[in-house]
């Protein structure tokens, strides 16, 4: 957990995975969790712009002070785990999270 | 009353961490005005896009937002290097964003298709060696 204990109250049913902001910004529709391995400041502005309410970086990545401040004003959690992507993902779907309706 | 507001927002070239500062801003506010979310969201995405386009293809530029009503309006301008051949440009997938662009999480070829996707209205002005102008509209 690097950033929002204060909102863990809050629920979340959808999730992507992506390294590609590219790829985030076209393909994802309501989802409100962002795995990515990419580790800088447009992460955020993509997180921000799609109203995505938390981001996990996996395979260890730590945001820079710069980040998490941009987090904090966004109110988005930010966390970090040691597991590449295939593996987080795994995790958080069998907790019950899902990927949301496919694309087209 | 007043019923409509400009804002100019001149886009740094050289500060990619700074990318999407513009686009944060007109988010937030139209936010305040109490624009539907699902408004917001298009306009937010399709500045974006533009805006990081700007940043990586054109060394910067100045983006005008007008609020209207029953509108936004988009008008991105750059003096960048001018996009050769539109219709390839708009083709989802097609993407001159060298490999260190890769690595910072762009290039995909997605945007100029996002963007027509997420607006009502999409006009592409370009001039080799003089620059592109970018307008767009989402209707209210
Ligand atoms: N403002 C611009 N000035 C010059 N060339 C541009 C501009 N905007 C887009 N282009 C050209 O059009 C191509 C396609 O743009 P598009 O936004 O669809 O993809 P991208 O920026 O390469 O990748 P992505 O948007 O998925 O990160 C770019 O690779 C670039 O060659
Ligand atoms: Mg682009």
């Amino acid at each position: 957990m690097i950033w929002g204990e204060m909102l863990l109250d809050r629920e979340v049913h959808t999730a992507c995975g992506s390294d590609m902001m590219s790829d985030v910004l076209a393909f994802v529709k309501d989802q409100s969790v962002l795995l990515t391995g990419l580790c800088n400041m447009q992460a955020i502005r993509t997180a921000e712009m799609m109203d995505i309410i938390c981001i996990v970086f996996v395979r260890g990545k730590v945001p820079d002070e710069a980040m998490i401040q941009l987090a904090r004003e966004r109110e988005i959690v930010l966390l970090s785990s040691g597991h590449r992507m295939f593996s987080a993902c795994g995790l958080l779907y069998e907790k019950g999270l899902r990927g949301g309706a496919p694309y087209r | 009353m007043i019923n409509y507001i400009t804002l100019t927002y001149q886009v740094s070239g050289d500060d990619f961490t700074r990318a999407g500062e513009a686009s944060s801003d007109v988010k937030s506010k139209l936010k305040q005005m109490g624009v539907s979310p699902e408004m917001v969201r298009k306009v937010a995405i399709s500045m974006y896009e533009g805006e990081i386009n700007m940043v990586i293809h054109a060394h910067g530029g100045i983006i005008k937002v007008t609020i209207s009503p029953h509108e936004i309006l988009m008008v991105l301008e750059d003096q960048g290097p001018g996009i050769p051949d539109v219709e390839k440009a708009m083709q989802a997938g097609y993407s001159t964003a060298p490999e260190n662009i890769r690595s910072l999480g762009f290039g995909a070829g997605m945007g100029l298709p996002n963007m027509k996707k997420y607006t009502d209205e999409m006009d592409i002005k370009t001039k080799i060696g003089v620059g592109t102008t970018v307008t767009m509209k989402v209707k209210l």
